[in-house]
Parts: structure tokens; sequence; C-alpha cells
């Protein structure tokens, strides 16, 4: 037993977090920055941070990270950091040669004070910026909300680069929310075949799914541009894809530069999608494609064979606000019972939304925002669930309950190519439906005595 | 790589100006000081290098952090230890099972890996002090698992906002008697790099912990093995080889370790130190208050393996010992000569750089030359001038400020327990033989001339010596992977190993040639280009012709 000490009693803890369901701001700032073409993320603060965020995020995307620190020792906590940042802008422009860099703060910068804004203003005053490039921040400590929030929070300071225009460029900004690269790359295919032309802003697809051809580029060629950003102000409409991670920077292009926006849920699964590809339709005016209602069949059509071996199976499912609205609408959907839902990122929205999704089951789910994986396990020791859905860190549960166990959000580190199968969309939901029931079709081989193992299931 | 033309004619020094170019001036002075071509030779010394000191602010660094060092690698793989991070959630996330370090538990031991604890601070917490939640979290953490030790980790706000961790560490372990609860300032923002931390650690260890357990040890050949964290199961491989040989490992700093283990440390006779520069000063330590010597030994390699058990050997001056160790090793060696022996066969010749943490970037350069391979440049993404240069040039290191507010602790001989454990005869009658104490050569000497020696290497610099020398292997940690994966040159991770392991001892050392086979040897590095890229020219209607 890898948790041997996990009690089976839940008692209520108030200060000590145990196996925690989410991690920290900066690192959502670092992914976010990394989909801006030609972008070098800078983390200020001390130098750990920088090389914990690249490290967790290369575990995660099996590509290179790059991303800059301020390097802070004792003597920039005591005095400030601005020198080491203004010194740093100097150094990453001469050596790495970035279009832009993307500023995130830390708890060290924040708690000190340091004022990103005005360090910028003073980079440009004394020349370290150079001509034509793009240096912006956003600020993320790290005692408030957590990796989602920090992502939120780079994006709409990516929203905020846009300048003020009178004229419209007929596009339709598109947050796709922390995603996979993979997953946007896809949402753009589904843009692309309605015909509505897009700005998608992060952008990772071409970033952290880069192939191997015997050069490193430093900067792919992927990513949102600055340009684009700037007349992000100009677009027709802006879609918003996650209430946690995206809907920040949408309200406030809504209100800054009159683009309506509208926030959907994530599209994983049927109906979330099914919305989205509505909207988008609304949105260019246009009749949905007949190879579009075909992907949504072809999706039909699996749950239709495969909703036998789904019905009223319990889940438990961890991981982020977005994700886990879309996906416990998806298991709903399926007709399979998301009995314990936990994210670590707080919010009462959340519980209150996955309340209202899961209000026609048979079972209550029991449902924490602001809780952590010791709790969920706890719960899953009272009561045991026939699936477990979430980030790598899952497995030790997982293998202690003997529960199937499905990989899928942040961070996975014992698992390849997430970066290239998306998990979004029709397509995407083909593909987890496929990874659902191979765990509970195996789980059943696996228990089956010999007598019962048939070759036809 | 197949394809790839060698660049057999390169002068050391043109590639040392091609690294500082870009840089600014200023950077550039500075890291000229950090780059160094070695030019050792019998009768001189090789030239001094920079180490341990600030990374410049901008410059892609692979270096971490204190709390990290602190953290991470020193307390992480203690297991039966609570270790509580009080601060925001992402330090203890980031360090929570991420270094691959193993233990064994058996089925009924205590084993609090697997498990991160954190205060998860809050901005309230940060406005108005965090030193009640934090003493409410040791609280809970001991009344949900009476564990015998809680540690506390101190993350960069911490010490900003002024939190007596100490203090509360203190009341806490009078108020349960029966949990040693203490405390670590090992803040992110202090000292350069995690090296600062793995002091911190080590102090911290040796003041609340070493020496508290007095039940004697009846064993035979009592060692302490310092510098070892088990990764990849590397403790595992040592262990059964030290078992095998008769020899009883006390406790290991800190691979598979427990509370126990380095409560009775001080009841070894010999001190063994594989990582010099993450604990070395603990040897000293563990010298001069309980009178146990220390030899510096080495691991990884099988060679290196026999060589560092026969030291042990000699040590003790036991026939019976030393003639076990010779069965063990004639034992061991027919096997791991054999897969050497076919493994070479392709990898001879072979080139390699290495830039990883401490001692590693020397001690695996023993298993590439087992395998016919040289070792273009290595470097040490915290190493002080010691690890490079030897610890004859300690007297010689000057302090700075940031090494400065890392505590050192004064240690003297313990009233009661110090005892030397050879006379200073018998001291000097194995240092005549030519038996070393307390020694430890660095890393230059073991360079071949004309090797470049990099300090605290960058990525810009790394990409640099990959796209110049193009060696076959290029071995650091999981940030640099990838980017010098894209190039096209295989890239070893040798902190916590990618998924391999363990490297050390015998069947390590088979483990490793295997692993470094496949990697030079894997056919995708010859993908690289797509035959419509290699052969441009070439049109399509040539084929219909």
């Amino acid at each position: 037993m890898l948790l041997r000490h996990t009690p089976t009693e839940i008692k209520e803890r108030k200060s000590l977090v145990v196996n925690p369901a989410k991690t920290c701001q900066p690192i959502g700032a670092m992914y976010a920055a990394l989909g801006i073409k030609g972008c070098l993320p800078h983390s200020h603060g001390s130098q750990g941070c920088c090389a914990y965020h690249r490290s967790m995020l290369t575990r995660h995307y099996k590509e290179p990270v790059s991303a800059a620190t301020s390097s802070f020792t004792e003597g920039a906590s005591v005095f400030g950091g601005q020198a080491n940042l203004i010194q740093a802008i100097n150094n990453i422009f001469t050596v790495y040669e970035p279009e832009v860099i993307a500023v995130h703060t830390t708890c060290l910068s924040e708690t000190i004070g340091d004022d990103l804004k005005q360090i910028v203003t003073k980079a440009t005053k004394d020349g370290k910026i150079p001509e034509g490039k793009t240096v912006f921040g956003a600020p993320t400590p790290s005692y408030v909300g957590s990796h989602v929030t920090g992502f939120s929070n780079m994006v709409k300071a990516m929203a905020q680069l846009a300048e003020p225009s009178s004229e419209k460029n007929g596009k339709v900004n598109i947050i796709p929310g922390w995603v996979e690269p993979c997953d946007m790359e896809e949402i753009k295919r589904l843009c692309t075949m309605i015909g509505v032309d897009t700005t998608m802003f992060p952008d990772t697809s071409g970033v952290l799914n880069g192939p191997l051809s015997g050069e490193y580029k430093m900067f792919p060629d992927g990513g949102v541009t600055i340009k684009e950003l700037k007349e992000a102000g100009q677009a027709t409409g802006t879609i918003a894809l996650g209430e946690w991670c995206s809907a920040d920077a949408a309200r406030w292009l809504d209100s800054k530069h009159k683009v309506p926006c509208t926030v959907l849920d994530m599209p994983f699964g049927l109906k979330a999608t099914d919305r989205f590809i509505d909207v988008l339709r609304t949105v260019a005016g246009v009749s949905i494609p007949d190879t579009i209602s075909y992907e949504r069949g072809q999706l039909v059509d699996l749950i239709s064979d495969m909703h036998q071996y789904f019905y009223g199976k319990k889940v438990a499912i961890f991981g982020d606000p977005d994700q886990l609205i879309s996906m416990v609408e998806f298991l709903r959907s399926i007709d399979m019972c998301p009995v314990y839902v936990v994210t670590g990122t707080p919010g009462k929205k959340f519980e209150k939304r996955i309340k209202e999704l899961t209000s026609d089951m048979p079972y209550e789910c029991k449902v924490k925002a602001k809780g952590d994986m010791f709790l969920m396990h706890q719960w899953i020791k009272n009561e045991p669930v026939d699936l477990l859905m979430g980030n790598s860190y899952g497995k030790y549960i997982a293998r202690d309950e003997d529960i199937p166990f499905l990989r899928w959000g942040f961070p996975i580190t014992d698992r390849q190519g997430h970066q290239y199968f998306p998990t979004v969309g029709y397509k995407g939901g083909l593909r987890l439906l496929e990874k659902i029931l191979g765990l509970l079709l195996d789980r059943k081989d696996r228990d089956s005595p010999e007598e019962t193992f048939e070759l036809v299931l | 790589m197949s394809s790839k033309t060698k660049v057999v004619q390169w002068d050391p020094a043109d590639i040392k100006e091609e690294l500082l170019k870009k840089y600014p001036p200023k950077v550039a002075r500075k890291r000229a000081k950090q780059i160094m071509i070695n030019e050792a030779t019998e009768s001189e010394a090789p030239p001094e290098i920079v180490a341990n000191v600030r990374t410049i602010p901008g410059i892609i660094t692979m270096r971490g952090c204190t709390y990290a060092g602190c953290k991470g690698v020193i307390m992480g793989p203690t297991r039966d230890i609570v270790n509580i991070t009080h601060g925001p959630i992402g330090c203890g996330f980031y360090s929570w099972l991420t270094r691959r370090n193993q233990t064994s538990a058996g089925p009924d031991g205590e084993n609090y890996m697997p498990y991160c604890f954190s205060t998860d601070m809050q901005d309230q917490d940060i406005i108005f002090g965090g030193e009640k939640k934090l003493e409410a979290a040791i609280q809970e953490a001991y009344d949900l698992f009476h564990p015998k030790g809680i540690c506390i980790f101190s993350t960069c706000p911490v010490g900003l906002i002024g939190d007596d961790v100490h203090a509360v560490a203190k009341k806490m372990r009078e108020k349960f008697g029966d949990c040693n609860v203490f405390a670590f300032s090992c803040e992110g923002y202090k000292g350069v790099s995690q090296s600062a931390g793995h002091h911190i650690a080590n102090n911290e260890v040796f003041t609340h912990l070493v020496g508290t357990n007095d039940e004697p040890r009846k064993e035979e050949y009592k060692i302490n093995l310092l510098g070892e964290y088990n990764i990849g199961g590397d403790g595992f491989e040592i262990d059964r080889v030290l078992k095998k040989c008769g020899i009883t490992n006390i406790a290991t700093f800190s691979g598979n370790s427990t509370y126990d283990q380095f409560a009775s440390a001080q009841h070894a006779d010999l001190s063994c130190v594989m990582c010099h520069r993450s604990i070395n000063y603990v040897a000293d330590m563990l010298e001069t208050k309980y009178g146990i010597p220390w030899i510096k030994v080495n691991f990884i390699g099988a060679e290196a393996t026999a060589k560092s058990l026969r030291k042990i050997g000699e040590y003790f001056g036991d026939k019976t010992l030393i003639e076990k160790i010779e069965a063990v090793i004639a034992e061991e060696m027919p096997e791991v000569e054999a897969i050497a022996k076919d493994v070479r066969s392709r990898t001879e010749g072979k080139t390699a750089m290495m830039f990883v943490g401490g001692s590693r970037a020397h001690h695996y350069q023993e298993l590439f030359n087992e395998m016919g391979m040289k070792t273009l440049s290595a470097g040490y993404e915290f190493g002080h001038r010691d690890d490079y240069e030897g610890r004859r040039v300690i007297p010689e290191i000057k302090v700075d400020a940031d090494s400065r507010n890392i505590e050192e602790i004064e240690v003297v001989a313990d009233e009661v327990h110090y005892k030397p454990r050879k006379t200073p005869e018998e001291i000097k009658t194995l240092e005549d033989a030519g038996y070393q104490f307390k020694h430890y050569d660095g890393l230059n000497p073991d360079m071949d001339k004309g090797t470049i020696v990099v300090d605290d290497l960058n990525q810009y610099e790394a990409e640099k010596l990959v796209e110049i020398m193009k060696p076959d292997l290029f071995c650091a940690g999981i940030k640099e992977k990838y980017s010098i994966q894209k190039l096209g040159v295989p890239m070893k991770q040798l902190h916590s190993y990618d998924s391999g392991g363990p490297y050390a001892g015998f069947k390590g050392a088979i483990n490793f040639y295997k692993e470094i086979d496949r990697l030079v040897g894997s056919k995708v590095w010859s993908y690289m280009k797509a035959p419509w890229q290699e052969n441009p020219e070439l049109t399509a209607t040539f084929v219909w012709e």
C-alpha cells in the first residue's frame, strides 16, 4: 500500500493540505506564454520557481520549455527585483533574441511588492527593450487561486495588448483555455471546417508538439503573434472556453473594446462540443457543414455501441474546474456516475455547477472545490468506484484501491503522446470513449474466472 | 547521427570564444571565468575555475533553488518523516515524487514519501503571518499519522514575512514529546543554487537527529554512506553489494533512509562519501564529533565499485573482510565484463558531454570509460571550486555574501561518544601505504587535456557546445532533455535517470551499458531528414523517365 497512512475515517483539516489537486499560479502563466509566437516566458523571482515550472511542463509535454528567471538572491529580495529584471531583459534580448518577453511574478516578487508595469516602463526608458519588441507581464501570486488562475491572468494580460481601433477585421477570438496543444489544433480545425476566421490565444500547437527534425528552434513556428493580439480588439466576437481559464480575458475585451463575448464550457464531450459548434455557426452566420454533423454522428454511434458498459458505473475524478465541468457532463451523457469530484482550485460556483450536472444521478455526488486528493481517497475508501480519472498522481490511489485509472488533465508524467491526441470535439470524444471502455473491459477480462472469460464482449 | 560530419579538429579556445561571443560584455567577462579549458598536466595545476557564484538574471540556467536542495534532494528520500512545506502550494507540489527516490518500507513500515504536505498559504497568511496556520498544520499531521519526526521547510514568502518556523517547531516538539519536530530556513532565494539547501538540510539533521539513538550496534564493519539518494534504486544495489561483502550500512544520507538510521549514524566506524558536494561537511562533522574518519568512494562504474569496496576493506584491514570483498568482486565481474565487451563494440570511440548537479558529472565518466567513450565536456550545476579542483583549494576559497548567510555549525568532540576509530599510528601506517582520508581530487584531473569544463552551464551554451562538438550523447536533466534531442542528439537524464536505473554497483553498470548502447544506437536519430529533404534536387518526373 503506497498511501498506507490514509485513514478511512474522515476528520476535518483546516491547515494541512495533503496531496494537493492544484499547483501554483506561475506555471499556468508560463504555459500560456509559450502559446505566443517568439515569446520567452520570464519568471520574476528566485530561480527555483522557474526550474520547477520548466521541469513539470517538460515532463508533461515532452518538449523543450525555455523560460528565463530573474534569479533573485537575498539582496534582490530585500531591495526589490527591479535591477534583476532590467538586467534580465537586456540579457534575454541580446542572447536569445525573442520577439516578446512575457513576465509573470512569483510569491516572492509579489510579497516584496515589485510593480511589473513600472519596471517595464523603466526598462523601456533605459533603452533595454529593442525597437519592435514587446515586454509585458501578469501578476501571478502563488498564494491566490491556483495554476488555473495564473493561466487566466496571463491570458488576460495577452488580451490587454489589444490596441484601440474602430475597424473590424471579421475574425473571431478563440480563447481555448488550458488544453493540450493538439486540442488547440483540433479546435482550429473545427473552426476552419465551419469557415470561421480565428485568432486563437494562447496557441501552443506547433510550440509544444513540434516535429523532431535535427534542428532546435527556441521559438518554434506556432503561437499567436503579437500583431494578432494587438488586433484582438477588432474581432467580431470572442468565444472563451472555460469560465476559470478564459472568461476574464474575454470579458475584458468586451468591456474595453466592445468585442462581444460568449463564455462556453470547454468542448469536451458531446453536449459541450454541440454548444461550441452551434455558437460558431451563429458567429459565422453559416450552416454547419455535413462533415461536422457526420463526425458528431460517429460519436453518437460509438456512445450507442458502448453505453451498455458505461451505465451506472461510478467515477471519481479530480482536476481543474473547466475541464471537470465538461467531463462530468460527458460522463453523465454516457450514463456514468461521477460520484466524487475534486478540484484544488477555489470557487463556490464550481460546486454548484457540478451539483446541477449530476442532479439526476441515483447517488449524490460529493464535490469539493479547494479539496485535495487525500480527501478524495478517503471518500473512495469509504465507498469504492469503478473508474478513477485525473493526472498522474492518481496512480497511487488507483493502485492501492485497485481501480482502473484514466490519465487525463495536468500533469501527466508517466504516459506519452497526450500532446498529439486531442480529447476536445467529437473526435476527442471518440478517443475518450475508447480509452474508458478499454480500461473497463481490461478489468473485466482480468477479473473473469476462466469459465466466463470470453472472446466476444 | 550517422549523416553528421564530425568536427575532428577543434580548438578549445575557439569554442570558448564562440560560447562567449553573443553575450553582453559584462556577462561574457563573468562567464569566461566559469568556462575552463582543462590543461592540467602532471607537473602543473589546472587553471582556477569560478564556481558557486550567482546566476546572471535572464540567463536560462539549469539551476534550481535552496528549497529544492533542502526539501527535494536531502530530505525527500527519508521515508518516515512527515515533510511539511510551509508556503503556497507550488513548492510542495513540484517536489512531490519528482526525483525518483525509491524506498522500501516493507509491508508494515512507515512511508510518507508518496504524500505531499503543505500549509498552502493564502494571501491572508502572507498579510497576517503564517505561524498559527503552521502550528495547526503540524498538529493535524501529528494527529493523523503520529510520525517519529515532522520537518518544516520554509519557502520564499515565509522568509520575507518573518514567520519563525524554528520557534513553532520547538514549541510543537516540546508539546508532543514523542515526535521530533524541526525546521529548515531554506527559502529559495538563499544562496546561489540548490547547494545552499543541501547545507541547510544537513546542518539541521546533524543538529536535531544524528546521534540521538544510543542503542549500540553489534554488527561488524559498520559504515555510513553519505551523498547517495537512491535515485532509480542506486542505493538498493549498493546495499546489496555491501551486504554481500558483510559490510553493515548503518545510515545512508539519505537514500531509502529512516529516522532511526540518522539517529544511529554515530555508531559507524567509517563514513564513505559519494556525492562530495552535497554532504562532505557532514563527514567532517561526524569525524570531529564522534571520531569517524571518512573516505571518498564512488559506486558508479563496476571498476569504481570494486575499487571503493577494496578501499573499505583496506580501512578495516581485516583479512576475512578483504577476502570476502575479493570473492564478491570475482563473482560479480564476469557478467559485467561480458556485457561491457559486447556493448563496447558499438560504443567505443563515441563521445559524451555531461552537465549534472554535483559529483555525477564526474562519477559517470568511469562508466563511459568502461564503454570506451570519451567525455568531451563536463561541468556542475551547483558545484563549488573544490568539486572541480579538489579539496586542496578549500582554504583558498573566498566566502562571498551569498554563502556567508548559510549557517556553518561549529562542532566539537562529543564528551561521551567521541571515540577515535583508529589510533594516530594506525592512520599513519595506512597513509604511508598510500591510503587517502578526507581526500578528493575533483573533476578536473580526471578529464583529458583540452576538454572544456563549464560551471553552471545554461541553455544557450549547451546548444552551442552540441552544435560545435557534435557529441554522440549529452547528459543533463529534464529541462535540457528535449532541446538537445531536437538537435538529433540523444540525451540521457542523469539527475533522475529518465525512467531507468539503478546505475550504481555491478548490476547498475550493466543497466547503464545497455541504456547507453540503446541511446547511441537507436535508429531514430537517422530519421531527422525526409528523403526529399536530403536530395532536394531530384524531381518527381525523374522516376517516370
